[in-house]
């Protein structure tokens, strides 16, 4: 059996991660529904596993408060028990559900969060996490795998906080040599996304009329890596590079950057808060100060 | 008397004018008797390449035939041989003369520096093999724009190199014993010849502090150089043929000769401090094997057979392993002073020095020995026979890595909403999604999911996207849009680049400007600049429209330096005015000498 799969084997046979945006503070204010958008993905993602036999694709919801893997097509269990009407294929009628599950315990999850002064932002850091940790395991499962790709639907504005955690990521899937694919929905530009494509060599477009949506899903993310060697996908002319400070997590375009290591603050410190280092001649003043720094620092969660 | 009476020809067959040749300082001049003759001859002596002249037992008249750069000859028939030697010799000086001259002046050049012919040749060299340099020499030393000290001062690093590739390396000593190489022999004659150079004497004087000594007292008063070194040939000679007896004789007679048949007294002294000097807790620099003079050895000579002699000729034997050992350790100190002269003496004295110095530092003082003899104790403690030590101790202070995660998510600041409209938004906003997907369950997929209207303008739309991202960036994407311009642009562009780079360095170190110097440079390099921004504009009108833009946005940066430089200039020239004008009208009473220092700035 093994050398039928590995004869099956070809270049283009991928594995598509999509991180679905399902922050409700975004989809509450687009004109195009949320049921319209999902009919456009599922018809995209039936798409890229008609492309190859062997394609899989996974798909991780990212929420306002949590994320979790909502549907994986390598997983024999996915025909739903329930046919609730055969209108839907059987095939996603397990992603529905669990889209659903996830949405309720989303919901739970942010009646008790009393932090609600925070942008309006889905956890992109926390779902660029899952899809590497699934792609890092398909990695060491053998050297017969399918070559992974990470495809970001993103409607919602980025979150400043999130900043240094999504660099991590990206630079994660720049090692791992896995390209993060970016399509964002929303009005404003995206810097995390950009920044991700650029960095790890993927393609990013931001469609302006979202009724074509799955015109735009097949036409420019379906292809996989392979085949991106011959065919010329859109390119963004200029990247926007900002970065948000480290302190306040402003998208800043000045600031001060720690030269031990390279963390951006938008004002003068004495001491960096990330790797500890004094800056400047103040060594003896930061001794004193460093017990006071600290305890500021680390008041806003708890409260 | 440099005036003769002769005959001047132009040619051999020519009749010949009659005159008078003057010799007079740099020149010849001919005058012709006839005043009308037109054959007035002025040769200045640098022209003259040689003369030829008939000899004097030849039954030819007294010619001489002086032959110019122009390879035109001139020939001047004197009255006798006498007159005709004169000036020959005259002349023959007069070219000695012309021949040291053209070398000065190439030296004495102008700038306030002296420079020599080395350094500018150096430059020349640099600027030849460096065709991008060469042009910015071209284009602002030749227009005066800058000095050469200027162009220069700040590549002192190119110069500087090929001057350090040019120094000598420094050469070390041979392991070789050339001090003792065997004579050349010369049975016929019953002659040794000892060969001696400046190497041998180096070695000589290095490895034997005593004849080095004696050197220095002997010679010049006592005898010459000469007779020195047959005395201590002689010496080396009596070594080798092993005859003590014969030693010990010609020693008794000659006291001289007797230094060199001696143990060396320097060295063995030398060695004796260094002993005494060493640490014998801690230092190794010298033990008894150092005095290598008096070391027991196997009495076998330099060329390998044994010595057997009689103890009271046993100071004038000498054996291989002192010899060596002596060479080695000499050849281990290296070559320690720098006289590379060829005089003797001067080596000598050099060495003596040197030694001198190496002494000196050696001696100890009675606080050095002092002090060694404390460290020697306390060296010598044995660890498990002392008291045991209390160090203070520093707290250990581990940082809680949860300090870092939750540093980053304090200190958020946004503009706190109103909690409770947010509440409730979010409760609406997770029902209305809940809503959607129980309709996408319902209904299914949207049948159709896409319109053809749509689809097709989704294609058109990004058709267009992809052309016009290939336009401006390249089919390429690793081309650059350098490539793409016409190759005299490009070349224009990068130069202009370098150029304005120069003029802006020369330009703002010039700042603050606090002399008239520094005043006209900065004047000069305004200038320049300003030629530099028009001919950037009107190379951009030139190139063809769809690169124009590409190619404003390669020009802008440039631009933009240049205008920062014509702003600072012209706000610096306007404070000072107004500096000068609130000078001139705040100081009316009698401060003549500052007015005036004010109107020439």
């Amino acid at each position: 059996m093994a050398s039928v799969a590995s004869k099956l084997y070809s270049d283009d046979v991928s594995l598509l991660v999509l991180l679905l945006d399902t922050n409700p503070l975004f989809w509450d204010t687009t004109s195009t529904t949320f049921s319209q958008f999902l009919s456009h993905v599922l018809a995209f993602l039936n798409a890229v596993l008609g492309l190859n036999q062997l394609n899989q694709v996974v798909v991780i919801a990212t929420g306002y408060s949590s994320c979790d893997y909502v549907y994986d097509s390598s997983l024999t269990s996915n025909v739903s028990s329930e046919s609730r009407g055969a209108r839907m294929p059987a095939l996603f009628g397990s992603l529905l559900e669990k889209l659903e599950d996830f949405i309720g315990r989303d919901a739970e999850l942010a009646e008790g969060d009393e932090h609600v002064d925070r942008i309006a932002s889905s956890l992109l850091s926390g779902s660029l996490s899952m899809a590497l940790c699934y792609i890092q395991r398909v990695f060491r499962s053998g050297h017969l795998h399918p070559q992974p790709r990470i495809l970001c639907l993103q409607g919602s504005p980025d979150g400043p906080e999130q900043y240094v955690a999504v660099m991590n990521s990206i630079f994660s899937a720049q090692r791992l040599m896995v390209p993060i694919d970016s399509c964002y929905i929303g009005t404003q530009n995206s810097a995390f996304l950009q920044q991700a494509s650029y960095i790890t060599g993927g393609v990013h477009h931001a469609p302006k009329q979202l009724d074509g949506l799955f015109q735009f899903l097949t036409t420019i993310f379906a292809t996989d890596l392979h085949t991106r060697g011959f065919v010329q996908l859109p390119k963004p002319v200029g990247v926007d590079f900002r970065a948000s400070c480290f302190c306040h997590k402003k998208t800043i375009d000045m600031g001060y950057v720690c030269s031990v290591c390279l963390s951006i603050f938008c004002e003068h410190h004495k001491k960096c808060s990330t790797c500890g280092s004094v800056f400047g001649q103040s060594k003896l003043d930061a001794a004193n100060a460093s017990s006071s720094v600290n305890d500021r620092k680390r008041r806003a969660p708890d409260s | 008397m440099s005036d003769w009476q002769v005959k001047y020809k132009s040619t051999v067959k020519d009749r010949g004018a009659r005159g008078i040749l003057k010799l007079r300082e740099g020149m010849l001049l001919f005058v012709p008797n006839d005043p009308n003759s037109d054959s007035k001859l002025k040769v200045l002596t640098p022209n003259i390449k040689s003369q030829k002249y008939t000899k004097e037992g030849s039954n030819k008249p007294p010619w001489l035939n002086l032959t110019n750069k122009q390879a035109r000859s001139h020939i001047f028939e004197f009255e006798n041989y006498q007159d005709m030697h004169a000036c020959r010799a005259l002349i023959t000086k007069a070219l000695a003369k012309c021949e040291e001259e053209p070398n000065k002046p190439a030296a004495v050049l102008t700038s306030a520096e002296q420079l020599s012919i080395a350094d500018l040749e150096l430059r020349f060299k640099v600027l030849r093999e460096n065709s991008e340099l060469q042009r910015l020499h071209k284009e602002f030393v030749e227009t005066k724009v800058l000095t050469e000290d200027e162009f220069w001062a700040t590549r002192k690093k190119l110069l500087g190199k090929d001057s350090i590739r040019k120094s000598k390396q420094q050469v070390g000593l041979k392991s070789m014993m050339v001090s003792g190489i065997k004579p050349s022999t010369d049975g016929r004659t019953n002659r040794v010849t000892f060969n001696l150079t400046s190497e041998i004497i180096f070695q000589i004087f290095a490895e034997k502090p005593a004849v080095r000594q004696a050197f220095i007292n002997y010679v010049p008063s006592k005898m010459t150089e000469k007779d020195f070194w047959t005395k201590y040939f002689r010496a080396e000679y009596l070594y080798s043929t092993k005859n003590t007896a014969v030693a010990a004789a010609e020693a008794a007679e000659d006291e001289e000769l007797a230094v060199f048949l001696k143990p060396d007294e320097i060295l063995a002294q030398e060695a004796r401090q260094k002993i005494r000097r060493v640490d014998p807790t801690l230092d190794m620099e010298a033990d008894q094997g150092d005095d290598y003079t008096h070391l027991m050895d196997h009495g076998i000579q330099r060329d390998g057979t044994m010595d057997v002699v009689e103890p009271q000729n046993g100071q004038f034997r000498r054996s291989l392993l002192q010899d060596l050992n002596r060479h080695a350790a000499v050849v281990l100190e290296g070559r320690n002073i720098d006289v590379d002269s060829e005089d003797t003496r001067s080596v000598a004295e050099a060495l003596a020095r040197v030694k001198q110095v190496s002494k000196a530092d050696g001696e100890t003082t009675k606080d050095a020995n002092q002090e060694r003899l404390a460290r020697m104790s306390r060296v010598a403690e044995m660890e498990d026979l002392q008291a045991p030590q209390n160090f203070p101790l520093a707290p250990l202070s581990i940082k809680d890595p949860r300090d870092y995660f939750e540093s980053q998510q304090g200190n958020v600041v946004n503009e706190p909403r109103g909690a409770g409209t947010l509440k409730r938004n979010v409760h609406e906003a997770y029902g209305s999604l809940k809503e959607s997907i129980l309709e996408i369950r319902t209904k299914g997929l949207s049948d159709p999911l896409i319109k053809p209207e749509v689809a097709f303008e989704v294609f058109r739309s990004l058709t267009q996207t992809i052309s016009t991202a290939k336009n401006i960036i390249g089919k390429n994407p690793r081309e650059s849009f350098l490539d793409r311009l016409p190759k005299s642009t490009r070349d224009e562009v990068l130069h202009h680049w370098t150029s304005i780079q120069e003029l802006l360095k020369h330009f703002w170190s010039s700042y603050p400007i606090t002399t008239t110097y520094l005043h006209t440079k900065a004047g000069k390099l305004k200038d320049a600049m300003s030629n530099s921004y028009s001919q950037l504009e009107a190379m951009k009108e030139s190139v063809q429209s769809e690169l124009r833009h590409q190619l404003s946005l390669l020009v802008r940066p440039m631009q933009q330096a240049l205008d920062a430089a014509f702003q600072h200039y012209d706000a610096d020239l306007q404070r000072r005015a107004a500096k000068s004008a609130r000078g001139s009208a705040g100081e009316a009473n009698g401060h003549w000498n500052y007015n005036k220092g004010v109107i020439i700035v």
